[in-house]
Order: structure tokens, then C-alpha cells, then sequence
């Protein structure tokens, strides 16, 4: 077995995070964090198609002819995202309701037409494993803060259960309704953005 | 104010480089600007600098927000206890209403400039420059804008918000795209409904038996005029945000703006042409009784005159060319009435047509710069000249 290439798997978590420094996949990111339950399902979704995608790719990858490349990465992609889309109707049918169109939408996700294109086209099936592994993560480690943030501010609940005691509504707390729309999920990802580029200077434009 | 001088001249060296708290010197230097026209000039070149600079120029936007103030405090008493007992005239315990407005608004005031200068001179620390004096003006509009009863706590999460996401993350005060006010409004607006909307918010701990529907809400669920008499609405005793419901006084403040041209008379002219121009285009084909409400009761209901003067003319957010002002100033009057009459869930159009402007104005900006070039470049090719 290969040796383990840790690099792949550290580097999307902090400094080539796809969503906050690549600028990826955002659309998604906006439109299932609004509650933590389907944020963490999307991410394992959305963690398995990279790593399945980018296996597959890699280990055809001399025999694809580069000029059709991206229309066979799209069926294999909408093959695997249409075996997950069923697992999730079988097992969890409410989230699968919740996430809608955005389970089919990771066809198109750019964090994985983007690993294929820039990773597993050019790199062996292991690495290519670990590198949709990494960038997976780097995805659902953003995903699930905001959804955290979102839920516990905007609903008081987390994973559905309600955290903020009932005291403090009687004292007068409401809950945030702004949370729940989109463009606060923009701002909470801008503000992680911005923390990370703080703490991590190479990061910053000039 | 010699003795003013006389102490920031002696505490001084303790602020400057080798004194005790360099650190603070941001800090300090705003307290010194404040107080005095500061005495440095340009190093090189020539210079002609206004006395009029920043800090001044602030000064007389918040003595033009006094009347404002000071009816809407009378009004914030008048209101509570006419829900109380509506038999009330209006000079009836004039001490007793006064006294109730100022225990309402000075915690609103409090919280608004605290929280608000605090961010600034945080900033102002963190990055190691001057003390912008944005915020002298921003931390009045925010508690004029606000109902009277609104909840200190969701308050200072608004204005947090708009200091830091609207201004900072930016670059500070003349940078930023969106008025930072209006943003602490839309942000409680969206975020806390039931605190900024409804006919219970109007009016500080309303009876419930008293109706304090606003006009505008009248309107908004299906009434043919508005119960408030015009008499009422222009001196400004009816119910609504803090300091949008005189006309009368928001009009001495908009006469000194023009006189001391800081407020553009472009930008408030437009505003209500555009008001008055969606107005008679609703009375020509409306069909509901909204529609056929004559134009100028728009200017009279809500926050139409208020953001027209304070906020449209806002320098930093508006447009800057001259023929772009007419155009900003006027989609945002149509915009206005627009929301106000079609969209049945925002009763107040005006907050959201100045903010949807202030992100359009650099377009506008551009297009009139381009369109400018353009007709200059077919001139010049109209007198024989060569191609540029």
C-alpha cells in the first residue's frame, strides 16, 4: 500500500480550503446551512462523490481522450450523485426533502469538477483518494460551522433540539430571523474568511 | 476654551511617541480634533484647507437632526399617554410627556454612540489610524429611525452589525457603499420582525385597546385615507419612528443643510420628484384606494421627507456626479412608493429604496462618466478632429 500523503489530506482543511480561500462551491453553501442536520448530510454527500469521482477519474485517466475529458467526468459524476441521491430518499427521506435540488446540483459543484480537472487527471488513484478526502472535509469543516451558527441563532435549536432555555425567551430573547436567509450565511462565510486571513497572512491578496 | 487647550496641551506628551500610552494616541488625537480645528498644514506644495472639515461638517448634520429630536421626544410622551387616555390634548402635561420621551431615548442615544464609537475607536486602535468621525452622525440617525420601544439588547447587535459589516470590514468611514444607519434598521428589520413592524412597536407601552397602526399601515391593510389629520402629520404627532414623523422639523433641519450646502438640494429635489412622478402614475391607473391616495400624502406618511434629507443626501453613499444625483435621486423616490403601494410586506418602502440605490450608485456614477466621454469624443470628431 502507497505511504499516506498527509499533505492531501491537512492543506484543503486550512490553507487551500476550497470554499474559503478557492472560492468554491458557495452556492451550496448558502443554501443548506440553514439548519445543522442537512449541512452535516450534504457534506458526507458531497465528501463521498469527490472521493468516489476522483477515484474513478484517476484510474481512467490515460485512457479518457482529453477532449471529451469533462463530459466523462460529468456521467461519472451524475452516476455517483444519483446513487446518493437514493441512498438518502431510502434512509433519510426528511433531509433528502430538505436538501432538494441541491443533492442533484453537486454535479456541478465546481469543488469537484475542480479536483478532477486540476487533481485526479494527473495524479494516481490513492493520492486522488485522499486528496477528494481533504478537500471534503475542508468543505463540510465550513459547512458545519455555519450551519451551527445559523441554527443556534436563528432557530435556537440544534440538530433540532432546543438548547436555548425557555428562560431566557420569557426574558425577552428572540430568536435571529435573519440567520435563516441566505445572505447571513454569506457574511458568516465572509467573516470566516476574514479570521482566517488574519491569523494567516499568506493568504492575503496584495 | 482656553481651559480646554490649556489640558490637552499639558496631558498631551503622554499620547506622542515615548510618552506613557502611545498606544492611545488615535484615541487622543480624536478628543483633540474634536474639540479644535487641528493646526497642522500640508508639508510641501500649496495648500488651501476649509475650516469646514470633517468633524464640523458633522457637527451641523446633528444640530440639523435637533428639531427632529426634540419633537420626537415630546411625541414619544405624547403618544404614550394619549394610548392611555385619548381624550388627551396635546399641551396637557407638557412636562410630564417631555420627561417620559427623554427616559425613553436617552438609554437608545446611550447604547447607540457607545456601542457604535467603541467599534470605531477599537478599529481605530487596532489599525493604527485616525479616529473617523463617521459615527458622530450615524450613532443620531440610528436611534431616529427606531421605534420607541425597541429592545436595547437587539439594538446593539444592529448596530454592531453595521458598524463592523457595513463600515469596517470596508475600510471605515468614506468607504463604505451602504449608509451604516439604515443598515442597523434593515438588519433589525429582517432579523427581528416582531420588534420593527406591526401596530404594537409605535408607540412606547401602548394600552391595547388604543390603535397604534402608523398611516402608512392604515393604508397598507386596505384603508381609504389615512386617520391622522395632515395638520398631525406635519407637525408630527402621530405614531412611528423616533424622529421621521415632523415634517415641520425635519424641514428646518433639510433649510440648513441647503444653506450650509452640505445636503445635495439635487439629491432632495429628485427624491421627491420621483415620489410625486410614482404617486400621479399610481392615480392614473390604479385600481385600489392605495393607489388613488394623493401623491403628497407619501411625502407626509413615514420615513419619505427623513430619508430624503438625512439619508438620500448621505455624501459618501449617494452618487457623485451632478446628473447622476438627479437619477439616484429620483429611482429612489419611484422606488419608494413603489414598495410602499405594491409590496404587501414592506409598509415603509423608503429604508429599502435608498439602500437598493446606495449599491447602485457607482453604477449610476460610471455610466454618466462613460456617457460624458462619449459625447465629448463625437464633438471633438464633429470639429475634424483626429481619432483619440
Amino acid at each position: 500500500m502507497a505511504e499516506i500523503n498527509f499533505k492531501l489530506i491537512k492543506n484543503p482543511l486550512s490553507k487551500e480550503n476550497p470554499i474559503t480561500v478557492q472560492v468554491l462551491g458557495i452556492c451550496s453553501a448558502l443554501a443548506v446551512t440553514a439548519k445543522l442536520e442537512p449541512a452535516v448530510v450534504m457534506s458526507i454527500s458531497v465528501t463521498v462523490v469527490i472521493i468516489m469521482a476522483n477515484l474513478i477519474i484517476s484510474l481512467l485517466r490515460k485512457t479518457i481522450p482529453s477532449r471529451i475529458r469533462i463530459i466523462v467526468q460529468l456521467v461519472i459524476v451524475s452516476l455517483l450523485v444519483i446513487l446518493v441521491d437514493q441512498v438518502l430518499k431510502a434512509f433519510v427521506y426528511d433531509v433528502s426533502k430538505q436538501l432538494s435540488v441541491f443533492v442533484g446540483l453537486i454535479i456541478t459543484n465546481c469543488i469537484v469538477m475542480g479536483r478532477l480537472e486540476a487533481f485526479a487527471m494527473s495524479n494516481k488513484p490513492f493520492d486522488s483518494m485522499l486528496d477528494g478526502l481533504g478537500n471534503g472535509l475542508g468543505y463540510a469543516i465550513i459547512l458545519i460551522v455555519v450551519g451551527f451558527v445559523r441554527e443556534l441563532f436563528g432557530s435556537g435549536t440544534l440538530w433540532d433540539y432546543p438548547v436555548i432555555p425557555q428562560a431566557f425567551y420569557d426574558m425577552g430573547y428572540q430568536n435571529n430571523s435573519l440567520m435563516i436567509m441566505p445572505p447571513m450565511a454569506l457574511i458568516l462565510v465572509g467573516l470566516i474568511i476574514w479570521i482566517q486571513r488574519s491569523r494567516n497572512k499568506e493568504l492575503c491578496e496584495k | 476654551m482656553k481651559w480646554v487647550r490649556n489640558l490637552l496641551d499639558n496631558i498631551k506628551p503622554n499620547f506622542e511617541k515615548g510618552g506613557k500610552f502611545p498606544w492611545l494616541h488615535s484615541t487622543f488625537d480624536a478628543f483633540e480634533t474634536f474639540a479644535f480645528v487641528p493646526k497642522t498644514t500640508t508639508k510641501s506644495g500649496a495648500h488651501f484647507r476649509d475650516a469646514l472639515d470633517m468633524k464640523r461638517t458633522m457637527t451641523i448634520v446633528i444640530i440639523a437632526l435637533l428639531p427632529a429630536l426634540l419633537i420626537g421626544t415630546y411625541n414619544i410622551g405624547y403618544q404614550h399617554f394619549l394610548s392611555l387616555d385619548p381624550t388627551m390634548g396635546l399641551f396637557d402635561d407638557v412636562w410630564q410627556n417631555l420627561w417620559y420621551g427623554i427616559v425613553k431615548i436617552l438609554p437608545i442615544l446611550v447604547v447607540s454612540y457607545g456601542v457604535g464609537l467603541g467599534i470605531e475607536f477599537a478599529f481605530a486602535q487596532l489599525r493604527g489610524h485616525e479616529v473617523n468621525e463617521g459615527y458622530l452622525v450615524s450613532g443620531m440617525l440610528i436611534p431616529l429611525i427606531m421605534p420607541p420601544d425597541v429592545p436595547l439588547w437587539q439594538l446593539t447587535i444592529a448596530v454592531i452589525f453595521a458598524v463592523v459589516i457595513g463600515k469596517e470590514v470596508f475600510g471605515g468611514t468614506g468607504m463604505n457603499f451602504m449608509n451604516p444607519a439604515l443598515l442597523a434598521r434593515a438588519f433589525l428589520f429582517f432579523a427581528f420582525p416582531s420588534s420593527m413592524s406591526g401596530d404594537k412597536v409605535w408607540i412606547a407601552e401602548k394600552a391595547d385597546a388604543f390603535s397604534g397602526a402608523t398611516p402608512l399601515a392604515e393604508m397598507m391593510t386596505g384603508g381609504t385615507m389615512p386617520s391622522t389629520s395632515i395638520l398631525d402629520m406635519i407637525i408630527g404627532f402621530m405614531p412611528g419612528s423616533i424622529g421621521e414623523t415632523s415634517v415641520i422639523a425635519i424641514a428646518l433641519g433639510a433649510i440648513l443643510l441647503l444653506i450650509t450646502g452640505i445636503g445635495s438640494w439635487k439629491i432632495m429635489l429628485s427624491v421627491f420628484l420621483g415620489g410625486a412622478a410614482m404617486g400621479l402614475t399610481f392615480n392614473m391607473f390604479g385600481s385600489n384606494s392605495y393607489t388613488q391616495l394623493p401623491f403628497y400624502y407619501h411625502f407626509l406618511m413615514g420615513g419619505f421627507m427623513f430619508g430624503a434629507v438625512f439619508m438620500a443626501t448621505d455624501p459618501v453613499t449617494a452618487a457623485q456626479t451632478n446628473r447622476g444625483k438627479w437619477i439616484y435621486g429620483f429611482l429612489i423616490g419611484v422606488m419608494a412608493v413603489l414598495i410602499r403601494v405594491v409590496n404587501p410586506a414592506y409598509p415603509e418602502g423608503m429604508m429599502l429604496s435608498i439602500l437598493l440605490l446606495n449599491v447602485f450608485a457607482p453604477l449610476i456614477d460610471y455610466f454618466v462618466v462613460d456617457a460624458n466621454i462619449k459625447m465629448r469624443t463625437k464633438r471633438w470628431k464633429l470639429k475634424g478632429g483626429t481619432n483619440v
